[in-house]
């Protein structure tokens, strides 16, 4: 159990990159923290300086009291689990999940009786003697969880672990996953970029972009209250609409759509208008008319795709929509529904800084 | 059909004269060993074996004076082994280690000494054969076996097989045992020597084999007939025969070269799974 604290963290890569642009961060004991955010924006980056397989560039990293900046990652008690997993492909099971015991020098009793409650405890005890290129994924994926547990490390790393799994054995290590930090109750940091591993698994989430935080705190906090346009956009699926729009004083407006319900707003500015897809409804008097074009059947609910009639973004016409509603509802293919909305859910966004105004 | 069988026929027929082509002298070389001095000397080369077989081996391999005027068979085909081994063993150690630092070691010289070692592939031995004697000789190392085989085993071709392997090697092994606590000697020894087994074996089998033909240094290096190698008696007994005297001794001559074929070709029939596999392998 330790803590982590980022202190204005920054990475350029020698070519010049700047792939981490100043974060701070305070990790509580036990916490699970998750990194999220588009593709190149810095997420392994952040990892692996806290690995220590990045050097850093300026700021600092504590684990507990000790400032880690030129520690040797085997010093740092870290454990990390890869995305292709780096199973030693020579030893088997039990030699991958006993090495980096036998380098710290613990005596062989003791190296067997960990792998062995290790391999319990993940469902791997009878492939202790296989070699990985005789595993399945997902019992790769666990070898590489247990070579991280046995360690007991003081905190441990993924690197999207699950993104070389099939849909469903991800959704299953996902849980495993969760169960597992909870019993052992180590810190962990776990980067991904896949919004819905990251909703689940996170006590708190850091939506990263572009190497900086946007927005840390709870998942449903992010969800319910973003700070910025960025974060409402990549939090949620589907994704939250967003209608170009500009304040008349009374109304939010966008060619011949004339929104209500709002007010102290500047006059001036550009602004973005955010309506999560369940926050709209059929509503006889609403303000949206939705020319349908997909309906996706997703079980429990429909998304419904369609173009908004008169509302206008840099020459398209009708922008797309989504409505998500319950499974009982299929309009037919062209046919024009009246969607309403709730004004005091929804979000508004300074288009140009992407600061949240209300 | 017709075509096809003609193709076949004539693809075959080619390739079946390749086959004499290649194994017709060694062939009359064996057979010729297996007879008797003053046959060869009266009738010629011969094709099909005689019966002195044993007779000849016996003299080449166990008798004193029985081929050179005092070293045995034996103990030149010991000297070839060990040259041969010690070959390719030092060149597999030397050139492992060179990739290894190249591969894994930022320093800043990395990319320039490699190429400085890629280079040397174009000057072969001869070129450095003075210095190098000169230096053997200032050891005082001539007639040894270290003498003989140090100034060899320094390899380019080796450097560059490895240095290729060991960068088709994923990072994240380096990371994972960084992480594992392992040390920059620890890494070497438990995963790369590990995951390179087959391009070792392939390489000590090619190293074994032109080890054991090496022809001009140990013809310098060796001046007592004890240190001979079979490629050099081979050497000083056919230069007897050219040089003439009492009855000429074709078939011991005969029967050294077959000896000092035999070996090399016993490695590759052994070892050709693993040959194969180090030189097509991909998949880690
Ligand atoms: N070794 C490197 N040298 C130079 N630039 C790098 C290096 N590694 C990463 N970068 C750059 O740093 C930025 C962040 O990379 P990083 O790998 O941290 O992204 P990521 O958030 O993990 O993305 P992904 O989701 O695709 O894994 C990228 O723009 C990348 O091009
Ligand atoms: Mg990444």
């Amino acid at each position: 159990m330790s803590k982590v604290q980022l202190s204005n963290v920054i990475k350029t890569y020698p070519n010049g990159a700047e792939a981490v642009r100043g974060v701070d961060m305070e990790i509580q004991s036990g916490e699970f923290i998750v990194f999220v955010g588009p593709s190149g924006c810095g997420k392994s980056t952040l990892l692996r300086m806290i690995a220590g397989l990045e050097k850093i560039t300026d700021g600092q990293i504590h684990i507990d009291d000790g400032l880690i900046n030129d520690v040797s990652p085997a010093d740092r008690d870290v454990a990390m689990v890869f995305q292709n997993y780096a199973l030693y492909p020579h030893m088997t099971v039990r030699g991958n999940m006993s090495y980096g015991l036998k380098n710290r020098g613990m005596p062989k009793s003791e190296i067997d009786k960990k792998v062995t409650d290790a391999a319990e405890m993940l469902r791997i005890g009878d492939f202790l003697d296989r070699q990985p290129n005789q595993l399945s994924g997902g019992q790769r994926q666990r070898v590489a969880m247990g070579r991280a547990i046995v360690r007991e490390p003081k905190v441990f790393l993924f690197d999207e672990p699950l993104s070389n799994l099939d849909a469903k054995l991800r959704v299953q290590m996902r849980i495993e996953i969760k169960r597992l930090q909870r019993r052992m109750n180590v810190t962990s940091i776990y980067v991904t970029h896949d919004q819905t591993e990251a909703m689940t698994l996170a006590d708190r989430l850091a939506v990263i972009n572009d190497g900086k935080i946007e927005q840390m705190g709870a998942p449903i906090d992010l969800y319910n209250n973003p700070e910025t346009l960025f974060v409402a956009s990549f939090i949620g699926s589907p994704q939250v609409n967003l209608l170009p729009v500009t304040f008349d004083g009374q109304h939010l407006v966008n060619g011949n759509l004339k929104l209500a319900g709002f007010s102290d707003l500047p006059n001036s500015k550009e602004l973005v208008l955010g309506i999560r897809p369940d926050e709209l409804s059929l509503d006889d008097n609403g303000q949206f008319p939705l020319r349908v074009d997909i309906v996706e059947q997703h079980g429990s609910d429909n998304l419904i795709y369609g173009g908004i009639l008169g509302a206008t973004d840099d020459g398209v016409e009708e922008m797309e929509f989504c409505f998500k509603t319950s499974q009982d509802m299929l309009p037919d293919l062209d046919s024009t529904l009246t969607l309403g909305f709730n004004a005091e859910r929804a979000m508004v966004f300074d288009k140009t800084t992407g600061d949240r105004l209300r | 059909m017709k075509q096809w069988n003609w193709r076949l026929i004539s693809t075959h027929a080619i390739l079946i004269v390749g086959v004499c082509f290649m194994s017709l002298p060694v062939w009359v070389a064996f057979a010729t060993s297996t007879h008797s001095a003053e046959h060869i000397l009266r009738n010629g080369l011969q094709f099909w074996p005689g019966s002195d077989f044993v007779e000849t081996y016996r003299q080449v391999l166990f008798v004193d004076g029985g081929v050179m005027k005092s070293v045995l068979g034996t103990t030149m085909l010991k000297n070839s082994l060990i040259l041969g081994i010690g070959f390719a063993v030092g060149k597999v150690i030397i050139s492992m280690l060179a990739a290894y630092a190249i591969v894994y070691f930022r320093f800043k010289l990395a990319v320039p000494l490699f190429w400085v070692i890629f280079m040397t592939l174009l000057l072969p031995l001869e070129v450095r054969i003075i210095p190098s004697y000169e230096v053997v000789a200032g050891l005082g190392l001539l007639d040894t076996h270290v003498g003989l085989i140090v100034p060899l085993i320094a390899s380019a071709t080796g450097t560059f097989f490895f240095r290729q392997f060991f960068r088709s090697v994923p990072d994240e092994l380096l990371e994972a045992a960084r992480l594992d606590g392992a040390t920059a000697w620890g890494f070497f020894k438990d995963i790369l020597v590990p995951l390179s087994k087959t391009m070792i074996a392939a390489i000590l089998i090619i190293m074994f084999v032109v080890g054991w033909n090496q022809y001009l240094w140990p013809l310098i290096m060796t001046t007592k007939e004890e240190n001979y190698t079979l490629v050099i008696g081979i050497k000083q007994i056919y230069q007897i025969l050219a040089e003439g005297g009492e009855l000429p001794q074709y078939q011991k001559a005969f029967a050294l070269t077959i000896l000092a074929t035999l070996p090399p070709v016993l490695v590759v029939l052994v070892f050709q799974n693993w040959f194969v596999k180090g030189l097509v392998e991909s998949e880690k």
